[in-house]
């Protein structure tokens, strides 16, 4: 029994069937197993009907179809079932290929995965030209692949070539952009294309329709896969690919063989082949990670699912930022960006325009590859107003403080910022550093006080770290998350403690890497771990970024503040010995762990083997992999256990979008259930043996190891596979 | 260990070796007639009957095209061979001519055969190096799950695993050119060297065409290096630091100067047991000792040389001392100096007329050809044990030992 509908048929009297995809009591269409099964049965109905002589698909929505339901996906288990389910759906596209009937499909807007899948397996392809239309197969950005045919009908209509950066990108092309690459046939005004659809529907009359790949003689256009141009495509191809993904995705890598496979062969073997990667794609600790965080948690993150209920959403019309540093000035350019009126103070007016200058080059630079107008840029650029003046900040909803990281001159500013704001004016700080209850003292308002850590370069960061002071209120943080929404970026709520989240469980895979290197570990070793785990930099390379001096400031004040609480390590020896002893501190003195020649790129110090000799036996890689994931994990456990961070979501979306955490293994709190809480605490266990007690688990974690052992049954119940 | 029935060599000959392009002298020339040529050539120097020949095992490597199908039984029937020699072409990429005689002293050895011609041939020039395609780079899968690279970015990684620097490639490579210059100039190979003639018998080719006497450190170091763009722009130097990760990066080190040339050319070999020799009337020049085939880490693929030498040289009961002269062919030249580094052998032992970076290498010929050359010079300098190995594609070596009669 169904209690939604999604596909509504009508016949007119033209002989066209229409299936309109209209998902009752959703705004959008998405395809779930109840609507794969009534598409099933109305495909199987239009065919068998003679009344029917073609059919067309089409939307009651404003999109066509926005892709499968990704709680379906998530919820297999079972590799035949997921097989069977999925075969199921090929069964019937090539139904609508091979039935003799002409399919065309109207795309009256935004398709993608599935939805353009069933659009694939159409004969014909109307889109209407909508701004907002989104086209494309974006499966891989989620660690899947397109299991509905997309991998075999894709290059079968636009050569091999072409759909590849489609497939393995995920890119999801503008009307314009689909049309040129052969993704549809027509591309007509918007409202036009059911009727373009059915003037195509009419015309095909005559004779039996089909598609083109299942006419005798067909060729993949461009060349098929043994082509010396196919041969040379994956040739380039798969290493190319491997270089990227370090082998930390499987996704890209099985459409790659869909393609090289399924190419050599008939659609209908093509099927079989796609679904067996996609079987092994959907079911992979990957895709279930990346599908965890970036869709599923950064959903609840974006809905603001931790904002304190009960206190209405605030409106930011007006901000204050102090400071037209770099940060201070990216805050603006982001505040202006999104339509809000920014106060850009700094101590000079040459300081504070430069800020706005920053704003105006980013801007430019955005007009001059088409995607603003002058007009755009002038007007974002009137929202910041460069001033000295704290009088300006007058009827701001919000002053952000993005100063040095010195207490004394961050209260100074916050006193005066406070004597002319009203009383529910937010006051928040940028510091990175400094505990923010410790800053809020310095204010007469300690409840409207908290951090808003924005990241450099704040444009390009999405993310934005809330630390809630202890006097921090619940309606301070809820209109703080609301500001953090309304300039778009996604915001991560942590509770004040030195390094916050971020800073404190990304620091663990620097000093991983310099007690690494302090143990006698080949540096280039190191580096490649660091690769390979899939951060984005090696941890000697990161460190050089940051500056090894600041590292050490960083370090001789945590001993100050700490005094006999604080463990030294094998990383602060190497820091201080690079810093004090051989005068290396980093990138920007263009000597560090690496050298930076002005010619070719940078290289490790040649000497570094010298001052850190390196052991006769190396660890092998995977062991330092190892390491330098799992000590995250304990760190950001800490973190939940001490309180700084209360949700998996924030602590795993908060890595991938702060330090480049590689969403292949969810986050560092999604990585312990990726690889099983159990075997994490063990092997914990056993490093913590090895190398020392930064390893130690915290005793929550324990306990919930020990639980789930107890708890774990073989096989639990198998869930129910296909819908039929 | 084969006394029983023994693997004797009778004779080996080869045809110069030209530049594996289209203004190569042997490009007009089909596979088939190159083959063929080396087929005729062992049959009218020794004159035994060839209806009496067992097998004709040739290596060949891409066996697609005019060197599909089993050329070496097409070739034997173009060469006149009498219809009851059967023919089988074998493909173990860059030792597939050595490992084509290996499998003739093993037949013999086991007592099912009598006389055997093996030997080899390859035409680059006509069918181009990957010409077969192959499931090991182009299969997605495949190349992922073994680390795929191309053999000039593992030769490049061999040298940064082990520190020789381009300069210690380039005075090999100048050390090869003068060797080979003087074996030329000294009739080294004119024992075994046919001439390629045309349909009119008139000389197509009779000298090694690639040698290039001139080389010096000097003109080497203009050159660039061959693997360095796609090892960047391709990824496949991050794919075999991904396999090696104590590497920092890959430096690319070896150019068209210090790599073995492309080339075609055949070569045959005449193998026999000691009563097959008696009974048509041959003389035995040398009997094959042992020969031992190894797979290694593919990656890296080229370091095989080292340890199938060292299988050998165990069947055999012998030590590397043991050996008076070392063919070991030139593919690149790291590959050779790793070689003699693993086995503690000198320069002064090994390829003592040149090699593959002077004289080219045919890829499903030279194995054998390297067994003649062997031969020829323990002859020339009256010694007695001779080890040919060649390093192999994906991760294979291959190696034979052989005694002088």
């Amino acid at each position: 029994m169904m209690t939604r509908r999604m596909v509504h048929e009508t016949t007119g009297s033209d002989g066209i069937r229409t299936l309109r995809f209209d998902l009752d009591g959703r705004s959008t269409n998405v395809l779930d197993r109840a609507a794969i099964g009534e598409f099933h049965a109305a495909v199987a109905r239009a065919i068998a009907d003679p009344a029917v002589t073609a059919v067309l698909l089409a939307s009651g929505k404003e999109d066509f179809i926005a892709g499968a339901d990704l709680e379906m996906v998530r919820e297999f288990a079972d590799p035949a079932d997921l097989r069977d389910a999925t075969l199921r759906l090929h069964r019937t596209l090539r139904d609508m290929e091979t039935c003799g009937k002409p399919f065309a499909a109207a795309i009256n807007g935004t398709a993608l995965g599935g939805g353009f899948e069933l659009c694939l397996a159409c004969h014909h392809r109307v889109l209407g030209d909508r701004p907002r239309t989104r086209i494309g197969l974006p499966e891989v950005t989620l660690g899947l692949l397109p299991g509905g045919g997309g991998t075999q009908r894709l290059p079968r209509m636009i050569g091999i070539p072409a759909a590849l950066p489609l497939l393995l990108e995920g890119r999801r092309l503008t009307p314009q952009q689909a049309m040129q690459a052969g993704l549809v046939d027509a591309l007509v005004p918007a409202g036009e294309e059911e009727e373009s659809a059915r003037r195509w529907l009419l015309a095909q009359a005559a004779q039996p329709a089909s598609q083109p790949w299942d006419r005798k003689g067909y060729r993949v256009p461009g060349g098929d896969v043994q082509s010396p141009a196919g041969r040379q495509v994956f040739f380039a191809a798969n290493a190319m690919l491997r270089a990227k993904t370090l082998g930390n995705y499987p996704a890209p890598h099985r459409i790659l063989s869909c393609v090289y496979e399924g190419l050599q062969v008939d659609m209908d073997t093509a099927s079989k082949i796609e679904v067996s990667h996609f079987v092994a794609v959907a079911l992979s600790p990957q895709a279930k990670n990346m599908i965890r965080t970036l869709f599923f948690h950064m959903g609840e993150v974006n809905r603001l699912v931790r904002r304190p209920s009960g206190v209405s959403t605030r409106r930011f019309g007006k901000v204050g930022v102090l400071g037209a540093g770099m940060m201070g000035a990216g805050i603006a350019h982001a505040q202006a960006t999104a339509g809000l009126d920014t106060v850009l103070l700094d101590t000079s007016m040459e300081l504070a325009g430069k800020g706005r200058d920053r704003s105006r080059r980013l801007l430019e630079a955005r007009q001059a590859k088409g995607r603003l107008t002058a007009q755009a840029v002038e007007a974002t650029l009137a929202r910041i107003h460069p001033t000295t003046d704290f009088a300006d900040l007058a009827g701001c909803d919000l002053v952000i403080e993005a100063v040095v990281e010195d207490r004394a001159v961050k209260a100074e500013v916050t006193r005066k910022a406070e004597a002319v704001v009203g009383a529910d004016c937010l006051l928040a700080s940028n510091t990175s550093t400094l505990p923010i209850t410790n800053l809020a003292g310095a204010s007469a308002r300690p409840g409207n006080f908290l951090g808003l850590h924005f990241f450099s370069p704040v444009e390009r960061m999405q993310l934005v770290e809330v630390i809630v002071g202890r006097e921090t209120t619940d309606t301070t943080l809820a209109h703080a998350l609301d500001y953090v929404r309304a300039i778009g970026k996604t915001p991560i709520v942590v509770n004040d403690a030195r390094g916050f989240y971020t800073s404190r469980v990304f620091s663990t895979y620097v000093r991983e890497g310099l007690a690494m290197l302090a143990e006698g570990v080949r540096p280039a070793l190191i580096e490649n771990a660091g690769r390979q785990a899939g951060m984005p930099v090696g941890p000697l390379a990161i460190a050089d970024e940051l500056s090894l001096d600041l590292i050490e400031r960083i370090n001789v004040q945590t001993r100050r503040d700490l005094g006999a609480a604080y463990v030294a390590t094998a990383a602060d020896e190497v820091i201080a010995s690079m810093v004090h002893r051989l005068g290396r501190i980093g990138r920007k003195a263009g000597q560090g762990f690496y050298d930076y020649p002005q010619e070719g790129g940078k290289h490790l110090w040649p000497q570094l083997g010298e001052h850190f000799v390196p052991a006769p036996v190396q660890p092998g890689v995977d062991m330092l992999v190892r390491r330098l994931l799992h000590i995250q994990s304990v760190e950001a456990a800490r973190c939940f256990e001490e309180g700084v961070i209360t949700s998996a979501a924030d602590a795993d979306v908060g890595a991938l979008l702060g330090w480049g955490y590689p969403a292949a293994h969810g986050g560092p709190i999604g990585y312990i259930d990726s690889i099983g809480v159990g075997r994490f605490v063990a092997e914990c266990d056993e490093l913590a043996r090895r190398c020392g007690p930064r390893y130690a688990v915290p005793t929550s974690l324990r306990e919930r190891a020990a639980a789930q052992g107890a708890a774990d049954s073989p096989a639990g119940a198998r869930r129910a596979g296909a819908a039929h | 260990m084969s006394t029983a029935s023994g693997a004797y060599v009778y004779d080996a000959v080869r045809t110069p070796r030209g530049r594996g392009r289209r203004d190569g002298a042997l490009h007009a020339v089909t596979p088939v007639d190159l083959a063929a040529t080396a087929l005729r050539a062992i049959r009218d120097r020794q004159g035994f009957d060839t209806a009496a020949v067992d097998d004709v095992v040739l290596g060949c490597v891409e066996a697609v095209g005019e060197q599909g199908m089993n050329i070496a039984r097409i070739a034997a029937l173009v060469a006149g061979y009498d219809l009851a020699a059967p023919g089988m072409q074998v493909n173990r990429f860059c030792s597939s001519g050595l490992d084509a005689c290996n499998i003739a002293a093993a037949q013999l050895m086991a007592g099912q055969s009598e006389l055997v011609v093996a030997g080899g041939v390859e035409s680059m020039s006509r069918v181009p190096m990957a010409s077969s395609g192959g499931a090991w780079s182009l299969d997605p899968q495949v190349a992922f799950s073994t680390c795929f690279v191309p053999q000039g970015i593992s030769a490049d990684g061999i040298a940064t695993l082990h520190g020789y620097a381009r300069g210690d490639l380039d005075a090999y490579a100048v050390e090869s050119q003068r060797r080979a210059q003087r074996a030329w100039d000294e009739g080294c190979f004119a024992r075994s060297v046919v001439p390629v003639t045309d349909t009119n018998d008139l000389p197509v080719l009779g000298r090694d065409e690639t040698i290039r006497a001139d080389t010096t450190l000097e003109s080497l170091a203009a050159l660039r290096p061959s693997f360095a763009e796609q090892g960047a722009t391709l990824g496949f130097d991050s794919v075999l630091i991904q396999r090696y990760p104590e590497l920092e990066r890959v430096d690319h080190v070896h150019h068209a100067g210090n790599s073995s040339g492309i080339a075609d050319g055949a070569a045959a070999v005449l193998f026999g047991s000691r009563e097959a020799g008696v009974r048509h009337g041959l003389r035995p020049r040398a009997r094959i000792v042992s020969f031992a085939s190894v797979g290694t880490e593919p990656t890296i693929m080229l370091t095989g040389p080292a340890p199938a030498a060292e299988k050998a040289l165990r069947r055999a009961g012998m030590a590397s001392a043991d050996i008076d002269l070392f063919e070991v062919n030139e593919a690149f030249a790291a590959v050779v100096l790793h070689f003699m580094n693993v086995l503690g052998v000198a320069h002064d032992r090994v390829n003592v007329n040149g090699g593959a970076i002077a004289m080219g290498h045919p890829l499903g010929a030279t194995g054998a050809m390297l067994l003649g050359t062997v031969l020829d010079e323990l002859e020339r300098r009256d010694l007695a044990t001779g080890l040919v190995t060649l390093c192999v594609g994906a991760g294979m070596g291959t190696a034979t030992i052989i005694e002088r009669i």
